[in-house]
This record gives structure tokens, sequence and C-alpha cells, in this order.
């Protein structure tokens, strides 16, 4: 008891000091998720639309399919992506193995699936009758689709946020193909592994705690969101 | 009512907006700190993939700083056993490794992925257990050991199981006291495969207050948090050669032979064996690592 309670003491001030490594990790890992979030909502907002507008056949198939890749386990995302971007791979040319790079496409693979779901939900949410009276006024397909997209905004927006969160408490993809190089691609969730099994608790603690910091102001955000 | 609603909208939005800035300058911050003293051209970056008893003692840590400055590059050090040491410099996501398993060093060599195998450090193997000895292994040759944990199959063992160097040596005194490793994993629940690296294969020994196989300069660095004393320290099998291998162009076209050359150059050159001979005594009472640049010890 007496190891959790100095842990806790030493990390609270290593947080309260602003320590430059816990505050370098924890600026990685953000700015790392914050990149996977956004460039997968560039492409999956769109994406999502597209399918919830156009009827096609397999259309039911593919939205139950992208519902099971929800909970899509990280580390076959880490090793899929290990595969194809290390220099014997495919993509391998582009010499992306081990930097936050690699981190970003596997994060934004894995929170694809989140947004494209969470998101046709949202706009089958809109009422029938906004895109109804939106084409009886003379918008074409496309208008109308930026109609539904506004009225639908709050829970998009909750779409991309739990994507974030997903992609910010995920560790396998970043050890795999982030290789937790120190002050390159260490986040917080690698760090914690690392020093945890280092037996080294205080950094583990107070990364720790800045996660689970992250995890509820991403829960009063999207609380609110919701409430719209 | 609609007043306010906006307002709570425009409060919500500025939020998220004011987090996502914050998180993309403290992101910025971050990666500031590796290219600040960085020319207009970002920095050349090395990668050298070690055995995790280099990284564990803090050595690469101590010596990391050093060959940047001096050569102006960013060095990333991933820490990985020596089977994935040899598997990343295989596949070429890596320039040079430093491990520590002389035959599939050799082999990796006769392949065609390594330049050169340059030993450039040694220590010794040793198995630790707890102080009560409950095995009664204290002070025997590896091989009896071993032979005894096997035949009372009631004290714990906790393997790297990691294919690593040292897992490779463990794996190298079994076939010694006459096992196959196959009929050894299948021995019972007393032998524990960790599948982990060496500092952390410790904690879990220690945890579990079982025996494990370590090298010398990783239980000195990790002793003050272990209940774990040294049990079997004598045997020639014991020995541990630490050696780099520059990563072959030939085999793998895009790594920087020159880097590595430099590093190798760097890790042999009279200044840094002298830091690495003298590397933790001071912290830890003994000598971690004894230099040996560029010659094979032979005891």
């Amino acid at each position: 008891m007496t190891e959790l309670w100095n842990g806790l003491i030493k990390a609270v001030e290593l947080i309260v000091t602003l320590d430059p490594e816990v505050i370098e990790i924890a600026g990685r890992s953000l700015g790392i998720s914050v990149t996977s979030a956004i460039l997968a909502s560039l492409i999956c907002v769109p994406l999502a639309s597209l399918i919830h507008f156009h009827q096609f056949r397999g259309k039911r198939f593919l939205i139950s399919l992208i519902q099971t890749f929800y909970s899509v386990p990280t580390v076959a995302i880490g090793l899929f992506v290990f595969v194809f971007i290390s220099r014997a791979g495919p993509l391998g040319w582009l010499g992306l193995l081990f930097s936050p790079a690699a981190i970003v496409i596997g994060q934004m693979l894995l929170v694809t699936p989140i947004l494209l779901g969470l998101t046709i939900s949202a706009l089958r949410g809109v009422d029938r009758s906004i895109i109804d009276t939106a084409r009886s006024l003379g918008a074409s397909g496309f208008q109308a689709a930026i109609v539904i997209l506004r009225e639908a905004r709050f829970a998009v927006m909750a779409a991309v946020i739990m994507g974030f969160g997903r992609a910010i408490s995920e560790v396998g993809i970043s050890l795999m193909v982030g290789g937790n190089i120190r002050g390159f691609t260490r986040v917080i969730t690698t760090a914690i592994s690392l020093e945890t099994s280092k037996g080294d608790l205080e950094l583990s603690i107070a990364l720790g705690i800045i996660l689970i910091s992250i995890a509820l102001i991403i829960n009063i955000i999207l609380n609110r969101v919701q409430q719209r | 009512m609609n007043f306010n609603r906006k307002i709570r909208t425009k409060i919500i939005i500025f939020s998220t907006v004011l987090l996502i800035l914050a998180s993309l300058a403290m992101g910025a911050v971050g990666c500031a700190k590796s290219s600040e003293a960085a020319p207009l051209e970002p920095k050349q970056r090395v990668r050298v993939a070690t055995t995790t008893s280099l990284y564990d003692t803090g050595l690469w840590g101590y010596l990391e700083p050093m060959f940047e400055e001096q050569y102006g590059v960013e060095l990333d050090v991933m820490y990985a056993g020596t089977g994935k040491a040899l598997e990343y410099g295989q596949r070429g996501d890596v320039d040079i490794i430093t491990v520590h398993s002389k035959a599939r060093e050799e082999a990796f060599v006769a392949e065609g992925y390594g330049v050169e195998r340059v030993p450039f450090a040694y220590n010794y193997f040793l198995i630790v257990g707890p102080s009560g000895d409950p095995a009664g292994i204290k002070g025997m040759l590896p091989e009896e050991a071993c032979k005894k944990l096997m035949d009372s199959g009631s004290s714990s063992f906790v393997s790297r199981g990691d294919d690593s160097g040292t897992h490779s040596k463990e794996k190298s005194i079994w076939q010694k006291a006459g096992y196959e490793y196959e009929a050894v994993q299948q021995a019972g629940t007393w032998y524990i495969e960790a599948g982990t690296g060496m500092g952390p294969t410790l904690m879990m020994a220690s945890e579990k207050q079982g025996y494990t196989l370590t090298d010398m300069g990783t239980y000195l660095a990790y002793k003050g948090k272990l209940e774990l004393v040294p049990i079997v320290e004598k045997g020639d099998i014991l020995l541990n050669v630490y050696s780099a291998i520059a990563v072959n162009p030939e085999s793998a076209p895009k790594t920087k032979i020159d880097m590595a050359s430099n590093l190798i150059g760097f890790l042999t050159s009279p200044e840094i064996q002298e830091l690495i001979g003298k590397y933790g005594v001071d912290e830890y009472g003994m000598q971690l690592f004894i230099p040996c640049a560029g010659a094979e010890p032979t005891k």
C-alpha cells in the first residue's frame, strides 16, 4: 500500500511540476491521436454519407460488417500494418515503420469502423421529413446531404470524439509499429506498459492519471454533445 | 431558450476546438524537443535494435546522446530480444543491431544479412533465485542445477521465452544438461515462459520467488527492486558476449551503412570502451560490462 501511496504522491509531483518527460509523452500521445481522429474523420464522414445516401445491394451486410469491426483487436491491426510497411513489405519503400506516421496509419484503421458506423447511425437519426422538405424546395442530392449532415453534426462530432478516445487509449498498435522509441514514438500507453514492467511506478501512475483525465474530459464533452 | 441553446452550442464547439488546438500545440512541443538544435533540414535518423539487457541497464540511454552529438544524427534505440532484433535486421527495418547470441549472429552474417560481427563488451550470465534456495542448487554448475530443477519439479523457473540471446543461452544449458527443450517446456507448471525483456522477467521471478537466468548487468541494475540473490555463478557456458552487426546494404539497400559503421567505430573506440567499462560502477558497486573492442573473449 505504501508503494502505491508514494507512487501517487510522486506522480502528482511529476504532473504539477510539469516534468518535461511527462509533458513530452502526453503531448505526443495527444498529437498523434488527434491527428488520427481528424484524418480518419475527413475520410469517414464523406464515405459514411455516400453509403447512407445510396441504395445498393449488400448495404445492410456492409453496415453489419462495419459494426463487427468496432471491436477489432489492436494487435491484429498492428500486425497488419507491420507486414505492409516493414521494409520487406509492399509499402516498405516509404520507410514508415517505427515512426509516428506508422502509429497514425494504424490508429486511423482502428477508428475507421467506429467513425463510419456511428456517422451512418447519426445520419439515420435525422428526421426523414427534413430531406423531403429540402428536396421539395429544389435542393440537389448533394445540397440535401449537406443539410442532413448539418442536422446530424452533434452526433457526428460525438462519433469523432469516440474515435479519438479509442485511438489514444490503444497500446497494441503503438507498441508494434511505433516501437516505443524514447523521444520519438513513446506515447502514454506504451510508456506505462514499459515503466510498469520495469517496476518504475511513478512515471506510470502520472501518465495513467493524465490518460484517465483525458478520458474524463472526453466523456464530459460527449455527454454535453449528446444532450443536443 | 433558443438563445441559450445557441450559446451552449458555441461553448461546446469552442472548447472542442480549444482542446484540439492545445493538443496539437503540445504535440508540436513534444516533437520540437527532439529537433530544437537541428539545422534547417531534418536530422538523419539511425535505427539500432538492441537486446533488452543493454537497454534495461540504461547503457544505451547513456551512450545515445554522445553518439548523437558526435555525428549530428538522431539515434532511435529500439529494445527487442536478440531474435526480434535479428528479424528487424533481416527485414531491413533497422540499420544496426547489438545482440548476444554468437551462433545466431554468425548465421546472420553468413546468410548475407549482416556485414560483420564485432564483439564490443562482455559479462557473465548467472542464475538468480530466492535467498532460501528451495531447490538446493546453490554453487552447482548450471547444467547440474538445471537437472536438479527438472527432477524436483517444484521450484518455479521463469524463462525469458522470447527467443532472445538469454533465452538461447538457457536452451543451450538445458541441452547440455541432457534435455530436449520441448520436453522442458512441457515439464510442468513450474516452468514459466514470460515472453518479455530481461528487466520484466527478473521482476516476475522476484514476484513469484522463482529462479531465472540473467545477465550480470541487468541483474545489478535491478538488484534494488528484487528479492533475488545469485545462486549459480560458475561455469564456462555462462560467458555472455555482446556484439554489434551492421545490416548489410546488399540485402537491405535502404539501410544507412555509413552511420552503422560510425556507430561500430564509436562503440569500439578507446574512449567509449573506457566509459562502457566504468558504466554503473559508482551506482551498483560492480562492473556491469567488460569492454573487449573487436576481440572475442574466451572466458
